[in-house]
């Protein structure tokens, strides 16, 4: 990048600043164009062998669905780690409470707990369609524990910061197992109203379909608005605080309003995450939010690409896929064709043993994640050349003003 | 413990009596500091005298616990950093602590946070006049600016803001001594148009050289204050600080 290509003057920094602006409006409808490519694809691909050989062409829709929820997750704590840069080892705490929110909203149980007849008295055609505003409704609750968690806690940094949020992560889960009485403790809150359509009326478990497009409709949105957010005045306080708090703060930042936005908002995806997720499974249980699902979210974002947030969602995908089939996948092929050694291990076992060796040859290798944000790519490559690089222009402004 | 001669009329910034701690750690033992409107006032001393801790609690990076600070008469003790910025306060925070992978423009629009585009693109442009070499590299990531660009920098964003007073906090650390000049000539030219500078320094003699007046600093207190010339001539001070015997 030579220096003199870009030399903004003042109309034309007006005008590149323009281009910049409609450049990024046409980028987010280029977020929905992408998904839908992408949507149009999959069900392809899970008609076509080898896929169907592996599972059922519908196994394969739920379970891209699955992947969706992972996907939102990791588009949220993309706000919070990628973005904000603000450590979060509790994110499934979120996930938890926007599932729950729904629960107690869209389930017998939850309803007598809440003292409303709801879901008793109405049709499921009618009682699902309380499912599409308590999309809006687990956010909000969600965000206001992001808020909660992050008011007192946001003072700290780095390790500190990761250390309560980790705390935080286990204390929510543990309060939904302990506090049986309003929570029904260990077996969870069960026979969720799924979600419904005026026309369609009650998803069902045996159709994908309706489930996999609400999926896509909701990624596609929650990308947008996210992506939205980062190029906004709000993304760019984010990025100085990422950079460096104390300038951020000296250029007139309001940093803890910017890092408790960061976390509110990171918390809604969440909400929105476990709201769906929980009407898909029509039941929640403290056991579906434990530390390992924080830890997935977390490897998603690392290995995606930080920042970037075609790179978490792909990152997300991957990891899911991997998880839920590939290694079911790779335990029938061996057992298959009884390869020695290979087909006595059990590969789902070994997901975490995976995990770590991929994530230490992913940060030996591409520190930056697969698609990394271009910001962070610099940070982690350029190191080795910048040295020299600034001596040289030390030395050279050093002469340029002997000389004069 | 004012400048003898300070019946200065306009006074922009007014430290009365300020104590400061870090943590149990006493950094300011009651500090008295008046900045004329206008003026270039420097703070001298040596490692560890209160000089960067006193321009961080005027800036809001930390607060007082005994004491005032007034800016345009106005008390700001309590006042958080980024509602200071827009009060009038710019700061360019020792080890100048530029966006690196930001590019100078985009630095200096961080800088402008607090004000509308527009005011921003006028003032980037009054920036770029008076730091040409950023206008040359505007496109550059702050990163891969040499020491004394990216102090250009530093100085460039704190303006932004149009500050009432701009606090510099050791601008010449870490330089080349032609570019130490280099600096302090910029320092007295935004003077010249009209800028009230609060300047933090360890060298001395330079400092000494562009203020009009100054206060030094020993161990959290002001030992000694008044005007520049006074100080350069006053013995404690050609000791300890200009290295003469």
């Amino acid at each position: 990048m030579s220096a003199s290509t870009a030399v903004p003057s003042g109309r034309f920094a007006a005008r590149r600043q323009r281009l910049a602006e409609v450049s990024s409006r046409h980028r987010s409808w280029s977020i929905v164009v992408g998904i839908a490519i992408i949507g149009a694809i999959l069900p392809v691909l899970a008609n076509i062998p080898p896929f169907t050989l592996a599972t059922p062409t519908n196994a394969w829709m739920d379970g891209f669905t699955n992947a969706g929820v992972w996907v939102l997750l990791a588009i949220g704590l993309n706000l919070v780690v990628g973005v904000a840069g603000l450590l979060d080892l509790g994110y499934a705490a979120f996930f938890a409470i926007g599932a729950y929110t729904y629960a107690y909203v869209a389930s017998p149980f939850g309803n007598s707990i809440l003292g409303i007849e709801f879901v008793t008295k109405v049709s499921p055609d009618l009682s699902g369609l309380v499912f599409w505003p308590m999309l809006l409704v687990g956010a909000l609750v969600a965000g206001m524990f992001g808020i909660l968690l992050g008011a007192p806690t946001l003072r700290l940094r780095g390790d500190y910061l990761a250390i309560v949020t980790l705390g935080f992560g286990e204390i929510v889960p543990i309060v939904f197992l302990n506090s049986d009485a309003v929570t029904n403790g260990t077996n969870g809150v069960g026979g969720l109203a799924r979600p419904a359509l005026p026309i369609i009326g009650s998803f069902s478990a045996l159709n994908p379909w309706p489930y996999y497009i609400s999926m896509l409709v909701l990624v596609a949105v929650v990308m947008m608005l996210a992506y939205r957010l980062v190029e906004s005045r709000l993304g760019r306080a984010w990025e100085a605080i990422r950079e460096d708090e104390l300038a951020a703060a000296a250029s007139g930042i309001n940093t803890v309003t910017a890092k408790l936005l960061a976390f509110a908002l990171g918390a809604s995806t969440a909400g929105i995450a476990g709201v769906f997720n929980a009407s898909k499974l029509v039941t929640v249980s403290p056991d579906q939010f434990t530390f390992i699902v924080s830890f997935t979210v977390l490897a998603m974002v690392v290995l995606g690409g930080m920042g970037n947030f075609w790179g978490v969602a792909v990152g997300a995908f991957v990891i899911y896929t991997i998880n839920n089939v590939l290694l079911k996948v790779l335990n029938q092929f061996f057992d298959a064709v009884s390869f020695p050694i290979l087909k006595d291990i059990d590969f789902i076992q070994l997901q975490f043993l995976l995990y770590g060796l991929a994530l230490v040859a992913m940060m030996l290798l591409r520190p930056e994640g697969l698609f990394p944000n271009s910001r962070r790519q610099r940070e982690l490559h350029t190191q080795v050349l910048e040295p020299g690089a600034d001596e040289l222009t030390t030395a050279e402004a050093t002469t340029e003003e002997g000389q004069r | 413990m004012t400048a003898p001669n300070t019946v200065a009329t306009d006074v922009v910034l007014k430290l009365t009596n300020v104590h400061s701690y870090y943590g149990a750690i006493h950094a300011l033992r009651g500090i008295d500091i008046e900045v004329p409107r206008g003026e270039i006032v420097t703070l001298i001393g040596a490692n560890g005298a209160g000089k960067t801790t006193t321009l961080r609690t005027i800036s809001g990076l930390i607060h007082p616990r005994e004491g005032s600070v007034e800016l345009n008469g106005k008390d700001i003790s309590k006042t958080a950093a980024h509602e200071l910025v827009v009060a009038g306060i710019g700061h360019a925070p020792e080890g100048r602590r530029i966006f690196s992978r930001l590019t100078i423009y985009e630095n200096l629009l961080m800088g402008g946070f607090t004000r509308t585009k527009a005011e921003n693109l006028e003032q980037v442009e009054h920036v770029y006049g008076l730091f040409p070499r950023l206008r040359e590299r505007a496109s550059q990531k702050g990163g891969t600016l040499s020491g004394g660009e990216q102090q250009m920098l530093a100085i460039g964003r704190a303006l932004m803001t149009r500050p009432d007073v701009l606090l510099l906090d050791e601008p010449s650390l870490g330089l080349a001594p032609i570019l130490v000049q280099q600096i302090f000539g910029i320092i007295r030219e935004i003077n010249s148009r009209g800028m009230t500078i609060l300047l933090v320094e360890q060298n001395a003699l330079q400092a000494l050289s562009i203020a009009n007046r100054g206060y030094v600093l020993q161990t959290g207190e002001v030992v000694l204050s008044g005007s520049s010339r006074d100080l350069r001539e006053n013995e404690m001070v050609r000791k300890a600080y200009l290295g003469e015997d």
